[in-house]
């Protein structure tokens, strides 16, 4: 009776997820329009990051751009590289989800998810899943076709099916990483009205620290051992460095760890945080 | 036994003083003076299943935050109150299930999508039954008559079909329970009296209970039987909406139809003349005098008719609001 009660439970909730997706889905593909556009238009920094790449590596080599390298990168590992993180944040970049959530609590819109039996953050981590669907269905195309023209970048082919698992993995583990982690800087929102200038530092410190701009292994110590503790390395550099296989064996599982680690931290922390302004706003506001 | 319970329910805010100018500004930045806000203060109020209460008030009386208090957004500092059991700020998801509220401004509705995606999904989070889903919104798309608006963008809705569309929503899980926050603001006189009637029918034919906050008289005239008063955080009045007459005003206005040939002239020592358009004449009159001037006037003028009247709701209640306030800034 209890077990049944409990599977019901399970079943429902479930079935309400997928509704949220299916919801969320539909009002993304109300503006097919400019959503292409947008997930389009998202292609064209490859073209400036080539040629910046080959600028810089014609400098060391004028003869022979191709045969530099820094750090161990060749011009060609430097473009692979560059195309994997394209897709590690093509999972863990969250736009809109921090001062969607902030504005949510700023115009009272938040008393909906107080009032209905529903919660909060399940409720956007849901809708974010249709959000992502949806992109990946309009995205798929230009980024096979763009792998597919830049294949020979690729010099040492696909990775082994263990590597390919864990990449795999590195990126649904980046979604979770990268939706708790701006989840959190959102509801700072219930103690600070506005919270843009929050999520400008924090994207400065992203664009730099996680590994979007160069592979974090081109940094000076002590910074390279530093960003290796940082949960930022993971949205970028991480998926595309298990790729290329830099890092493998015994490294790859530890780091494995310690991302599902900071996924479950910035979950509880999501939680406490929500908890925490619920009840200063309940106290406070309304 | 009570279906809301509510028992010296207190709600203080403090909110942040900030003086005029820059260099105030400035001092904001460094050191803040808070004030503290009683917006509820001690209400206690006993509401029976299948009652329609309006809560009435000048803005900033506190309608709101009891609403929102018993809709558990928000925690009172003091006080007790518990809806159909449940005490609300512990926010049960069982109690959420059971009651609805509906804000004016405030829609719960997706904007981009048409409302049967929104609906679909509240059968899913509430766990409605498919059938008594179906039925329940076959009914109240007939009533609101929107049937045909279910497949519109939200967006492209008027005001007054949005509100109608919320109020489906609102009411697709047949709540025991309807907090209505200003449900007709902003709405022209037609879409006004559409959702007034609709209230009316729904309220009648399933007994919910429902507390209603507004500021049109004519949405309380027409649906609720019992009428609370809020000003300054304080209950002031609790009864019929006719005992308010009874109790706050002091007068009543006589309508006179003169004769032909007949002049106005000597009817002000009486009273107050409210209006003159011969041959009809208003005085209004204090309350005890009414008698007294009634026959005066019969005996020294021609009169065609002549009709008593208590003055209208809303002169009523405006004049109650200015005496409340007045009262309470001379004792502060």
């Amino acid at each position: 009776m209890q077990g049944s009660r409990e599977q019901n439970r399970w079943l429902h909730a479930w079935a309400t997820r997928w509704m949220i997706v299916k919801t969320a889905l539909a009002e993304k593909l109300a503006y097919r329009g400019d959503f292409a556009l947008g997930t389009l238009m998202r292609f064209l920094p490859i073209i400036t990051q080539i040629f910046l790449w080959w600028a810089v590596f014609e400098s060391l080599s004028p003869q022979d751009p191709t045969s530099g390298r820094i750090s161990g990168y060749s011009f060609h590992d430097m473009v692979a590289y560059y195309l994997l993180t394209m897709v590690g944040r093509a999972f863990s970049s969250m736009p809109g989800l921090s001062s969607s959530i902030a504005k949510t609590i700023r115009d009272g819109e938040i008393k909906r998810y107080l009032v209905q039996p529903i919660d909060l953050l399940s409720f956007l981590f849901w809708s974010r899943v249709a959000h992502k669907l949806a992109y990946y269905a309009v995205a798929l195309g230009p980024f096979v076709l763009v792998f597919f023209l830049c294949r020979g970048y690729f010099t040492s082919g696909w990775p082994d099916l263990l590597t390919l698992g864990c990449f795999i993995a590195s990126l649904i583990l980046s979604f979770s990483l990268g939706f708790y982690l701006e989840a959190c800087l959102g509801l700072v929102g219930f103690w600070m009205l506005e919270v843009s200038s929050l999520l400008f530092v924090y994207m400065l410190f992203q664009f730099f620290l996680s590994g979007h701009m160069f592979p974090l292994d081109l940094l000076p110590a002590p910074f390279d051992t530093i960003v290796n503790y940082l949960p930022i390395k993971y949205l970028a550099y991480f998926p595309a460095a298990v790729f290329l296989g830099k890092i493998q064996g015994a490294a790859l599982a530890i780091d494995m760890a310690m991302l599902v680690m900071w996924v479950v931290f910035f979950y509880l922390m999501s939680r406490w945080i929500f908890a925490r302004g619920l009840v200063r706003y309940s106290g406070f506001g309304g | 036994m009570s279906i809301i319970q509510i028992d010296q329910l207190t709600k203080s805010y403090r909110v942040y003083q900030k003086k005029e100018g820059l260099a105030e500004s400035v001092r904001g930045l460094f050191r803040r003076e808070y004030k503290t806000v009683e917006a509820v203060r001690g209400i206690s109020l006993r509401v029976e299943p299948g009652e329609f209460v309006a809560f009435l008030g000048p803005n900033g009386a506190g309608k709101t935050t009891t609403l929102k208090l018993l809709s558990g957004v928000i925690y009172p500092s003091s006080g007790s109150a518990s809806v159909m059991g449940f005490v609300p700020w512990k926010r049960d998801m069982e109690y959420r299930r059971r009651f609805a509220l509906v804000m004016g401004q405030k829609n719960q509705l997706w904007w981009d999508l048409p409302a049967q995606e929104s609906f679909r999904l509240h059968q899913q989070i509430y766990a409605i039954d498919r059938n008594d889903f179906d039925a329940n919104l076959s009914e109240l798309t007939s009533l609101l008559d929107v049937q045909k608006l279910l497949g519109r963008p939200v967006r492209e809705l008027s005001l007054g079909e949005r509100m109608k569309m919320e109020l489906i929503a609102a009411l697709l899980h047949s709540p025991d329970v309807l907090f209505l926050d200003e449900p007709t603001i902003g709405l022209d006189v037609i879409a006004q009296r559409n959702i007034q009637q609709f209230l009316k029918h729904y309220q009648e034919e399933r007994k919910i209970t429902i507390l209603l906050t507004s500021h049109y008289m004519k949405d309380v005239s027409a649906l609720c039987q019992r009428v609370v008063v809020i000003a300054q955080g304080v209950l002031q009045y609790d009864g019929s909406l006719s005992g308010i007459i009874d109790s706050f005003s002091g007068s009543k206005v006589i309508q006179l139809q003169l004769g032909l040939q007949q002049s106005s002239l000597g009817l002000e020592r009486f009273g107050e003349i409210l209006k003159t358009d011969l041959p009809r004449v208003s005085i209004r009159v204090p309350r005890q005098n009414v008698s007294r001037v009634l026959a005066e006037i019969l005996n020294n003028y021609t009169v065609d008719d002549v009709a008593v009247e208590d003055p209208p709701l809303e002169e009523v209640i405006a004049s109650l609001f200015h005496s409340i306030s007045e009262s309470t800034s001379q004792a502060s």
